[in-house]
């Protein structure tokens, strides 16, 4: 009895989850001279492909794409990187002005970003970065270093210290133990840290459609939001462009979930 | 052999990105609050506080927002929580198949916000989505409009869409926290022929409450500024009924054209959330002397 309803509430849960995606998959799939003479339709009578066509061949959605990845994928390689570094300070040392630091890395996540994007433009331009994919991987790496840094402290935090002394006996600098001893232990949260900050970098709109103007340095949201202003009315191109952009996320977030839920438990055994 | 620099060195990359580009432009964007933005001309003239009175005194928009901040923010939150709960339970009580089934079950938290709005956008719309037809056979709804431009009901929009996105995220903690429970503890009762039931209500909540209490006020504050869903999906219309304080800022500031102002209410929202993280604070303090 328990167990029906078990598999009763999953199936309710996997529909909620499934229907609008499904729902978008049909759309892509729809001619267009079938989409509104059929009206609401569970699956259309026929299928085409003419619209991923479209949008992989004709557009410059290909472009949007490469430069989502780029953008990506280099934030979260530096992320990852110096909130190692950052979450080691925080974890292992303690030192005057350490509970300023982290009011501080606090603050930066409680007030409106739609406030500072005009300020942050200014910094930009004075860089010489605006409109230019460089530009947008420092803007996502300084707003997704506070998270990552509690994250990667927490990992720390949960890695035993005792280790890295013994091999700072046995002759190994700090760094070296850091290198040699403990990353190797962090390892699920470095993934978790990845998973996360590529994922924010991947979704991110705002920042995007303020800092870039030019085609050729469009990520993908920016590019899609692009779209539908402009063509509001292509409602299978645009069906067939948001499902190419769930697939990356979709492969990368299933592999490293596991990854995460781990990390929060190791981080909450300690905590 | 510690000096006192080292851990400076591991914390100066961080701070000086947080430094450059967040912290300035955030002090830069408090300053724009005391200046009147004029768009035609292109300058600047220091109003002092006059801008500040202009939200006390005479804008029903901004109280306006802030209900709907509240609603917005609660709806969202108690389902989010609520089924987010019920599944992690399921989860960690492990069926068939569950390899399969999580993975897809956590999908809705890798897809990128701007695209869940625009997915539920077509969920809602009668032309290409089936929504208002499920809502008219059930009786929500007398014929199949579209909820989006109904100023009594356009808020249940995102807030669904809302749902969708943020149950994963309270199944993964919740399920991390279920976790983290050593099992010796539910082995211990049952030999003391506890029941399942008791021992969800004595062991497991009590347990968990803590996580739970924390990331619920946490989560609070990132879905009163999480402005993105609303701004595709209804850009705050029809007639201001999804108005958030987040889109109205971003309304001011880039349709308007008014950055002065636009800080006026980010300052305003900035100090509301600041008191309520006080607040927080101190519940944090209280809990872990408590439990």
């Amino acid at each position: 009895m328990l167990n029906k309803s078990k598999y009763a509430f999953i199936m309710g849960f996997l529909i909620f989850t499934l229907f609008p995606v499904l729902w978008m998959l049909k759309i892509s799939l729809t001619p267009d001279r079938l989409l509104f003479s059929e009206g609401i339709t569970a699956w259309p009578s026929e299928i085409t492909f003419q619209h991923y066509y479209s949008v992989l061949v004709e557009g410059s959605i290909p472009d949007y794409f490469l430069n989502s990845f780029i953008v990506s994928f280099s934030t979260a390689a530096m992320v990852t990187v110096i909130a190692c570094l950052a979450g080691y300070g925080l974890s292992r040392f303690s030192f005057k002005g350490r509970t300023a630091i982290m009011t501080i890395l606090l603050i930066t996540q409680m007030f409106p970003i739609v406030m500072i994007i005009a300020p942050i433009y200014n910094v930009l331009t004075y860089i010489n970065l605006v409109d230019h994919i460089a530009g947008l991987v420092l803007v996502y790496t300084a707003f997704n270093l506070p998270f990552a840094c509690f994250l990667m402290q927490s990992f720390f935090d949960g890695s035993p210290v005792e280790l890295e002394e013994a091999a700072m006996i046995d002759g190994y600098t700090r760094f070296q133990a850091l290198e040699k001893v403990t990353l190797p232990l962090c390892l699920p949260g470095i993934g978790a840290t990845l998973g996360f900050v590529f994922t924010a970098a991947w979704s991110e709109l705002l920042f995007a459609l303020m800092f870039i103007n030019r085609q050729s340095q469009m990520t993908f949201p920016a590019g899609i939001m692009n779209f539908v202003t402009k063509f509001s009315v292509d409602w299978g191109q645009m069906a067939a462009a948001m499902i190419l952009a769930l697939i990356p996320v979709c492969i990368f977030f299933s592999y490293i979930q596991k990854f995460i839920v781990q990390g929060l438990t190791a981080g909450a055994l300690k905590g | 052999m510690i000096s006192i620099r080292e851990p400076w060195l591991y914390l100066a990359p961080t701070l000086l990105f947080i430094f450059l580009l967040v912290l300035v432009p955030l002090i830069t964007g408090i300053t724009y609050a005391f200046y009147d933005f004029d768009l035609i001309s292109g300058t600047k003239e220091f109003v002092g506080l006059d801008q500040f009175t202009r939200i006390l005194s005479e804008d029903a928009l901004f109280t306006k927002s802030l209900l709907n901040t509240l609603f917005w923010t609660s709806a969202s939150l108690f389902f989010q929580f609520t089924l987010g709960l019920l599944l992690a339970l399921i989860l960690n009580s492990g069926f068939r198949g569950i390899q399969l089934v999580q993975p897809v079950l956590f999908i809705p938290w890798a897809v990128p916000s701007f695209l869940i709005g625009l997915m539920w956008v077509w969920m809602f719309n009668p032309v290409t989505g089936p929504l208002p037809y499920i809502f008219e056979a059930i009786g929500i709804l007398n014929e199949p409009e579209n909820i989006l431009s109904d100023p009594d009901l356009a808020m249940w929009g995102p807030i669904v869409a809302n749902i969708w996105f943020g149950i994963p995220f309270f199944t993964i903690m919740l399920l991390a926290a279920l976790r983290s429970i050593p099992n010796d503890i539910y082995e211990a009762t049952s030999i003391d022929g506890i029941s399942g039931l008791q021992a969800f209500r004595h062991i497991t909540v009590p347990l968990i409450a803590p996580t739970i209490i924390i990331t619920l006020l946490i989560r609070a504050i990132w879905i009163s500024n999480f402005a993105e869903i609303i701004i595709v999906m209804t850009n705050g219309g029809p007639a201001n009924s999804t108005q958030i304080v987040a889109t109205y800022i971003y309304d001011t500031a880039y349709q308007k054209m008014d950055f002065g102002y636009a800080s006026v209410i980010s300052i305003a929202l900035l100090s509301l959330l600041m008191i309520y993280g006080l607040i927080l604070g101190r519940i944090r303090q209280k809990m872990t002397t408590y439990f």
